[in-house]
């Protein structure tokens, strides 16, 4: 028996037949990648790249170096322990001309002002006269104003000769960065950036747990109860979660006031005397927090606890586990991943939280994210704005694997 | 969940207590809503009850041109912008994302949903930064974008979620009787996601109806939307013209979750019969 040879034919059949699928393949993947395109570039431009300005920021400090090149070319050699000569007064004094003349010199001396708060006058009026001083600078800018005498300035000076600076992340974490390159503890008075952000991982903590507590039952009533009532229930869960942030935020307000209906009821059932102060505090922010966060440990929860088969809590009970046992040994376990995901998701979004505390809390109720904001467009900080933003962010970026592994990807349940 | 027959009285009192506190928790999560509502058709300026009378003056309050009807208008154009970008992008997106494998897949998809993750005030601060720069702070056309950005991960997510369940078998068959790849797509893929594609695009509608911080951060007073303006109201003086806004606020939002759910309900009594 031979074996019939392959037609020529039939082989340059399949070799056709193969090269076209893989060119309707290749064809395929090229209109997938297509159709992600506009959406990844989009998102790389309006979001990747602005949150990469945010550390640049954070870290860039070009206004010294670009608006006052000479005086500090001139600083270089500077010891820093005596007050500059003759040349770098000089250099000082046209920098301020220049700068002055081209209007240049407001800026940088409102970027030395947030370091040495004084240096902007003391700068912009060297400015005005720059251009009628005459040599030798050293005494004729002293003659002007005496504190070109004192070291701070000088000092200063030197210490932002470089465009990138650490000045912006030590001051978020409470540090100072001095003119020579060492680093110490902020003076007590600007120590406020370590208080604060333990302040926002304490409320953070507290309404999470508050959450946990009203939160777990609610979703232990909801996943066992019957399937028609289980569904009102969930939209009287849901309906807040749709409710604009600012509109439950406006209502506790009216809530919570001294003449409000809380303090009416408490006052009518006898239990207080005069109205209690639950707004622009502590508890208001506590109790406005975690009735919006509610919904977001709820949702994961339920659709854990639904999973889980009432027969174990009955097998457990039929060997003689007291309910309470049964419960802590054979249920409970089994909501884990829920609590988890629920906990790290409350914990993640009240961190950032900024509009709820802004308009309830009291001045020592703010967190991180309203220093941001004040920072950012308030006091036209943007340096440190972008160095809280990174704080911020660290925070988040250490939880957010431990949620994706407890949630999944786009584990969110949304509505 | 019923108690059984043979639950001891240690039993029915526990049970009672955590029905009680169950109750409760709803309670706190409905009254402020609740509360809201009745004070906004008050006849008095005060915040509080009982009422002295109902009227709708506040109402009328609210109706005039300015400020809520410019922030209205402001935040219909700017919602509704925001929401075709979105759900066009996202759609697409989610459409090639699910229609192959590879590697970088997952960084992929973590980028899509990343403006989720990130909280708020930062992304709005990256947009104050990156627009302050382009000239494009206190301009629709910034808020649309900054919009855009927070909205395009629900789209994603939802969308994404419609594709799984969608069988592909479905366009080739559309394929092979002819139809090219644009008619196959718009014919029979397109309705079969519908569900998901109007869901997606309501969430984006929502997430930019209810933004307030990037708001804050970049719009002019020309730009100003309801929550913005709700935010400048809250801060200066409370009267109940706020409180009338806030009620427009809920039966618009309670219709568009209504919405929401219908499609839902829709879709699982689908996935039912098919199953």
């Amino acid at each position: 028996m031979t074996i019939a040879p392959v037609a020529d034919d039939a082989l340059t059949g399949t070799t056709t037949l193969r090269l076209r699928l893989r060119r309707s393949e290749r064809r395929r993947r090229l209109r997938a990648y297509a159709l992600m395109a506009p959406l990844v570039l989009f998102l790389v431009a309006f979001f990747a790249v602005p949150i990469g300005s945010v550390l640049y920021f954070s870290v860039a400090n070009p206004e010294v170096v670009t608006m006052l090149p000479r005086v500090t070319a001139a600083l270089r050699d500077w010891d820093g322990e005596t007050i500059p000569d003759e040349a770098v007064f000089a250099a000082l004094i046209e920098d301020a001309r220049v700068g002055y003349a081209d209007r240049t010199l407001p800026k940088v001396s409102l970027r030395l002002n947030y370091e040495v708060s004084g240096f902007r006058s003391l700068l912009m009026r060297t400015g005005r006269k720059a251009k009628r001083m005459k040599p030798p600078y050293k005494e004729a800018a002293l003659a002007r104003d005496e504190r070109w005498g004192e070291l701070i300035y000088w000092r200063t000076l030197k210490g932002n000769g470089a465009p990138v600076t650490a000045h912006y992340l030590l001051q978020a974490v409470d540090l100072d960065l001095q003119w020579d390159g060492s680093v110490q503890r902020a003076r007590p008075e600007q120590r406020i950036y370590i208080q604060n952000l333990l302040r926002t991982l304490w409320i953070a903590f507290v309404v999470t747990l508050a959450c946990f507590l009203l939160g777990y039952p609610v979703a232990y009533m909801i996943a066992n109860a019957p399937p028609r009532l289980a569904k009102v229930l969930i939209l009287m869960v849901l309906l807040p979660f749709w409710t604009s942030l600012l509109v439950r935020t406006a209502a506790w307000v009216i809530v919570l006031q001294k003449a409000g209906i809380v303090n009416d009821a408490l006052i009518g059932l006898g239990l207080v005397e005069e109205p209690l102060a639950l707004i622009f505090n502590r508890t208001g922010v506590y109790i406005s927090m975690t009735h919006i966060l509610l919904p977001f440990m709820i949702l994961p929860l339920y659709s854990v606890m639904k999973g889980i088969p009432p027969e174990h809590m009955r097998a457990a009970a039929s060997l003689g586990a007291a309910p309470a046992r049964a419960f802590l040994r054979v249920y409970f376990p089994q909501t884990l991943p829920g609590l988890a995901a629920g906990c790290l998701l409350v914990y993640v979004i009240a961190l950032g939280f900024y509009i709820t505390p802004a308009l309830i809390g009291g001045g020592s109720d703010q967190m991180l994210a309203y220093l941001i904001a004040e920072f950012a467009t308030n006091t036209a900080n943007w340096g440190l704005a972008g160095a809280l933003a990174i704080v911020l962010l660290a925070c988040i970026a250490v939880l957010y694997p431990l949620y994706h592994r407890f949630a999944g990807a786009g584990g969110m349940k949304l509505g | 969940m019923a108690l059984p027959p043979h639950a001891s009285t240690g039993q029915r009192i526990w049970h009672r207590c955590f029905q009680a506190i169950c109750a409760l928790v709803f309670v706190f999560l409905l009254l402020p809503i609740v509360v809201v509502i009745p004070i906004s058709v008050s006849s008095s300026s005060l915040l509080n009850y009982p009422l002295p009378g109902v009227s709708l003056k506040w109402f009328e309050v609210i109706f005039q041109p300015y400020p809520w009807m410019l922030a209205l208008q402001n935040s219909v154009v700017i919602a509704c912008a925001t929401t075709v970008l979105a759900t066009v992008l996202g759609t697409l997106a989610a459409y090639g994302l699910t229609s192959i494998e590879f590697r970088f897949k997952p960084l992929v998809m973590a980028l899509l949903i990343s403006p989720m993750m990130v909280p708020l005030v930062i992304t709005a601060l990256a947009a104050y930064f990156l627009f302050a720069r382009m000239g494009l702070a206190g301009t629709f056309t910034g808020m649309i974008l900054a919009h855009t950005v927070l909205a395009v991960p629900f789209v994603v997510i939802t969308v994404t979620a419609t594709l799984q369940g969608f069988d592909r078998n479905m366009v080739r068959a559309a394929q092979s009787l002819g139809a090219p790849p644009l008619r196959a797509f718009f014919k029979v893929t397109l309705p079969l996601i519908m569900p998901g594609v109007i869901s997606g695009a309501i969430f984006a509608f929502v997430t930019s109806f209810d933004e307030v911080v990037v708001a804050l951060f970049i719009a002019s007073p020309a730009q100003f939307t309801l929550p913005r303006q709700l935010f400048s109201g809250l801060r200066d003086n409370l009267d109940p013209s706020i409180v009338a806004i806030a009620t427009l606020l809920i039966v618009i939002s309670v219709s568009l979750m209504a919405v929401v759910e219908l499609l839902r309900w829709r879709s699982e009594k689908l996935a039912r019969t098919e199953a």
